[in-house]
């Protein structure tokens, strides 16, 4: 009889467990796919720096520049990886990542855990569906963006000590050139990119900053 | 389609695949070497995973072209003490079922006996936690992987 019950117990969880994954497998899928056309369209593109021009108040246009350049910032592309907590997020949805894997040490996972570079290497592979770049990691927790205001991610940006001692022409580089920056306008098949272009966002956040880098309220 | 020369558990193996094939099939259908399985293809359950440069990696994740000079190592050619270690414990601990996930599991264990002897429960959940079992094995699994960090304090 013990038996019995042990063998159903085992199915009963082997039952769940391939249903958890199926359905993981079924989210990645889909959640990533532009389930509404119309508002992906909207949302991968960026107004030019020079566009914000015609701002004659100065703070004004540097609050409207940032205001531009946080949709790629709060695109999921970035903020999946910017996670308040140990966990990051994935795809479009933000759900939790799949499997469980934790901040750990330089943001590569548990130290004799689960780390990124398990999965991620270093480009993306379409067949599997896993992203990849030589520096995937999750960001610093003081860089957490998750559940934030634009206005305090801004903030937390310009501040030297969360942002790892970068001054703002620092930031400027790095939002243009930074390769894993980069990654969000190339994630790979089937997964939203960031919306416009490395190169439009980096005109945006440098106009930004040229403009006295002030922060959208809240 | 293209050569390949992997270098799997220490031996040359000359593979004709195309450069994006996944490193499983290479392993599976060119050089032979079933041990290591397909689960899902997507990297969510941990059935393929091998070790590269000692690192384990889920193998279906990784294309043949990007393999290079690197070390291959299967559950075929796991060795090492706490490759030992493990085997010894699964094999003390009954802790198959179906067996389908176990040379992942296994794969998985050692890496974590490599880089930390004396793990707690959750140093193994957050290891282990990306092998998935259909039989739910996973009690036996923590307790071998305990029982393999014992054999290895002596």
């Amino acid at each position: 009889m013990r038996l019995l019950r042990n063998a159903a117990v085992a199915l009963a969880i082997g039952a769940l467990t391939a249903g958890v994954l199926a359905y993981a497998g079924g989210a990645r899928n889909a959640a990533d796919a532009a389930s509404d056309p119309a508002g992906a369209a909207a949302a991968a593109t960026l107004r030019s720096a020079t566009s914000f021009a015609s701002v004659t108040d100065k703070n004004a246009r540097a609050v409207a520049l940032f205001e531009e350049a946080g949709k790629v910032i709060q695109s999921p592309r970035c903020l999946n990886c910017h996670p308040a907590g140990e966990r990051p997020t994935q795809t479009d949805r933000m759900t939790p990542h799949q499997p469980l894997v934790v901040r750990g040490e330089g943001g590569m996972g548990a130290a004799s855990g689960l780390v990124c570079t398990t999965c991620h290497h270093d480009a993306n592979f379409d067949a599997s569906g896993t992203p990849g770049n030589p520096k995937w990691s999750l960001a610093p927790v003081e860089m957490a963006w998750q559940g934030k205001s634009l206005g305090q991610i801004c903030e937390q940006i310009k501040d030297k000590s969360r942002n790892g001692g970068r001054d703002l022409a620092a930031l400027v580089e790095h939002m243009a050139s930074d390769d894993l920056v980069g990654w969000a306008w190339n994630p790979g098949k089937g997964r939203t990119p960031a919306p416009g272009t490395q190169k439009e966002f980096g005109d945006l956040f440098k106009a930004w900053a040229e403009a006295g880098a002030a922060c959208p309220k809240g | 389609m293209a050569n390949f020369t992997l270098k799997l558990n220490g031996k040359p193996h000359v593979v004709d695949v195309d450069p994006n094939t996944p490193l499983l099939w290479a392993i599976r259908d060119n050089a032979g070497l079933t041990g290591t399985k397909y689960g899902c293809g997507v990297a969510q359950c941990g059935a393929c995973t091998v070790f590269l440069d000692g690192m384990p990696v889920r193998s279906c994740t990784l294309p043949v072209s990007a393999i290079g000079s690197s070390d291959v190592t299967t559950i075929e050619g796991l060795s090492g003490k706490e490759g030992k270690a493990v085997q010894d414990a699964w094999v003390a601990h009954d802790v198959p079922q179906c067996g389908y996930c176990q040379s992942g599991q296994i794969m998985s264990a050692a890496a974590l006996l490599q880089n930390n002897p004396t793990p707690n429960d959750r140093d193994i959940d957050l290891a282990m936690n990306g092998n998935i079992c259909r039989c739910a094995t996973y009690v036996r699994i923590r307790a071998a992987i305990h029982s393999a960090a014992k054999s290895l304090e002596g």
